[in-house]
């Protein structure tokens, strides 16, 4: 997997707010084309780093990349190569499916013709040809959800970033979504998850888990799994919040 | 805690002492053309009356205007030649009362009051000296010969509505966004904050400006209210003003996550001042002095005191400079500090 090219590069990464350190030292690389896991408690820092990793805030110290480009400097170009869908599957509600895509394309400076053709094409794939046209208030969640995911790449993004993306969808549609997920890391893009659902940790190629600000484990759900003797990824997370730090050893190999 | 206690003692304070009818040492001046010791008398009367105050001694009828103009005498006290021999011999003299009638209410009050201390006066007179004698005080009201309340609300409406429309509208289109998440995508995008926040005010600067328009030309043909002054001063004026409450409406956004929020600080702290502090509905002048000065901080009083002058006065931008100047600094330092806001919540 190491030599399919490092495309988020995260070294010695540090987020002060006053007093309180929200990212604690973090050291993890993302490959091309994985799904990687950003697991964590409320508070443990996931957000904060989310935010660094998309160029909105500056880290306190540590050297950083994203898709090549330095989150210090050149945050400019790291917008540009990066998507993101938040938890709110944020399409504005009084514009239709069309007229949503146009704007958000156009944002990131595709030409009309292009977005057009795109657009027919996505209609086909998720079989929402009728609704184009359509206001988004009126499409239930589990499309909007969709088509949020679509707007996020629709730019053909090197990386995405998708904030608990699954909240308040129905299982047989987290399981339709997560099929889009695979799809697209397949097509190369880099798909970097944070979630609360440990059912969803299994699915991800590699998986962090975030424990008061710092990343407590890093590997593969079935590693991790067998490192902490456990029999799913649930019971590694709540062991690891517990403080029963067992045997990191995979995350020290990282970090030495 | 604030708001529950804060806010009634505020506003009681607020209403009990702007909605007076009373005036106070009200700026006048005195143009006399006889000198003798009956107008010396009776100009006297009126500064110890605590109701006026001598601001300037006029020497000819041309500085009447100017003096107007000015906007700080709001009345001019004119005693014909010869007034002292005039009562002697005739048992009558003229005064003339000029006043500005800019802010109808406030002229009508002030030469009232004159008028009741000038007859006073007469009275005692004529029971020392046992004569009938009269003293015919001739009102005259410049800028607003009929004393139309529309000449003083259509100023205070446009500085109401375009604060509202700009302001309120701004505020609540962009807590809007962050309710619903799509300003952090915006934020994540290629486009840079000066982007988003030009695309959000952009359609409120044409909107408030048609309103403006609109206002204007109901007042010219509704209410038959004359443009004294230059059109294009006006219009520049309002475009002022309306990129003053924009960015008043981004710094009020910038403190508020969501729509409620916005709508509540805009209404308590642009509706109000404007409606009570801005001399729109109750004359400054007549406020405490701890209000009048909390009314030098409210944009919209210098913006109702430019539109007066243009507008009934056709004074040019010599006239309201000072006026033009504060707007134009409160803007820079509104957009200036919504600027920062912006950033640092980014961080």
């Amino acid at each position: 997997m190491e030599n399919r090219g490092v495309v988020i590069q995260a070294r010695n990464m540090v987020k002060k707010f006053g007093h309180f350190t929200a990212n604690d030292n973090l050291n993890f690389d993302v490959y091309k084309g994985e799904i990687f896991g950003f697991l964590g408690a409320n508070g443990a820092g996931k957000t904060t780093a989310i935010r660094i990793l998309c160029g909105l805030s500056a880290p306190t110290s540590g050297k950083i990349t994203v898709a090549g480009y330095d989150v210090h400097r050149q945050t400019e170009s790291i917008k540009k190569n990066i998507g993101y869908m938040s938890q709110k599957f944020t399409l504005y509600d009084n514009l239709t499916v069309w007229e949503n895509i146009r704007f958000y394309a156009g944002i990131y400076g595709m030409k009309l013709s292009a977005i057009k053709v795109k657009t027919d094409r996505l209609m086909k794939n998720l079989d929402l040809e009728h609704a184009r046209d359509k206001r988004i208030a009126s499409l239930p969640l589990g499309w909007k959800q969709k088509l949020a995911f679509s707007v996020a790449i629709f730019h053909d993004p090197k990386i995405v970033f998708l904030d608990e993306p699954t909240g308040g969808v129905d299982p047989i549609t987290r399981r339709q979504f997560w099929d889009m997920i695979y799809e697209t890391a397949h097509s190369g893009i880099t798909v970097f998850v944070t979630t609360h659902y440990m059912d969803e940790a299994e699915y991800c190629d590699r998986v962090s888990i975030m424990v008061d600000g710092r990343i407590d484990a890093l590997d593969t759900p079935a590693k991790l799994k067998k490192n902490y003797k456990a029999k799913t990824m649930n019971d590694v997370f709540l062991k690891l919040a517990r403080g029963e730090n067992v045997c990191p050893d995979s995350y020290r190999e990282l970090n030495s | 805690m604030l708001i529950l206690f804060g806010m009634p003692i505020a506003q009681i304070l607020i209403f009990g002492y702007v909605v007076t009818n009373e005036i106070r040492d009200a700026k006048i001046a005195i143009l006399d053309f006889s000198r003798d010791d009956i107008t010396r008398e009776i100009t006297n009367k009126l500064t110890s009356s605590g109701y006026f105050q001598v601001y300037e001694v006029l020497k000819s009828n041309h500085d009447i205007e100017p003096a107007l103009q000015r906007g700080i005498v709001k009345e001019v006290v004119v005693f014909e030649h010869d007034f002292a021999d005039n009562i002697k011999r005739n048992g009558s003299a003229k005064v003339q009362l000029i006043a500005d009638a800019s802010d109808a209410n406030h002229a009508n009050l002030i030469v009232n009051y004159t008028r009741a201390i000038i007859s006073d006066y007469a009275k005692d007179l004529a029971g020392i000296q046992n004569m009938p004698l009269q003293i015919v005080p001739k009102v005259r009201m410049l800028y607003n010969e009929e004393l139309k309340g529309a000449f003083m609300f259509v100023p205070g409406t446009m500085a109401l509505i375009l604060m509202l429309v700009s302001a309120m509208m701004t505020s609540i289109s962009i807590a809007r966004e962050k309710e619903l998440g799509t300003m952090e995508i915006l934020l994540v995008s290629p486009l840079k904050p000066v982007q988003i926040i030009l695309g959000k005010v952009t359609p409120y600067i044409g909107i408030a400006f048609i309103n403006a328009v609109v206002i204007v030309l109901l007042g010219i043909f509704v209410f038959k209210m004359p443009i004294m002054g230059s059109n294009t001063l006006l219009m520049l004026e309002c475009l002022l003003y309306i990129t003053m409450a924009l960015s008043l409406g981004i710094l009020i956004s910038t403190m508020s996550n969501s729509q409620q929020v916005a709508m509540f600080i805009s209404m308590l702290a642009l509706l109000l001042p404007t409606m009570l502090l801005s001399g729109f509905i109750f004359p400054i002048d007549n406020m405490p002095l701890v209000l009048q000065w909390l009314s030098y901080i409210i944009p919209p009083k210098y913006f109702i005191i430019i539109l007066k002058n243009v507008m009934l006065k056709g004074t040019g931008i010599f006239f309201v400079w000072k006026e033009t100047l504060i707007l134009l600094s409160m803007t820079i330092f509104f957009i200036a500090l919504s600027v920062r806001k912006f950033k640092t919540r980014l961080e």
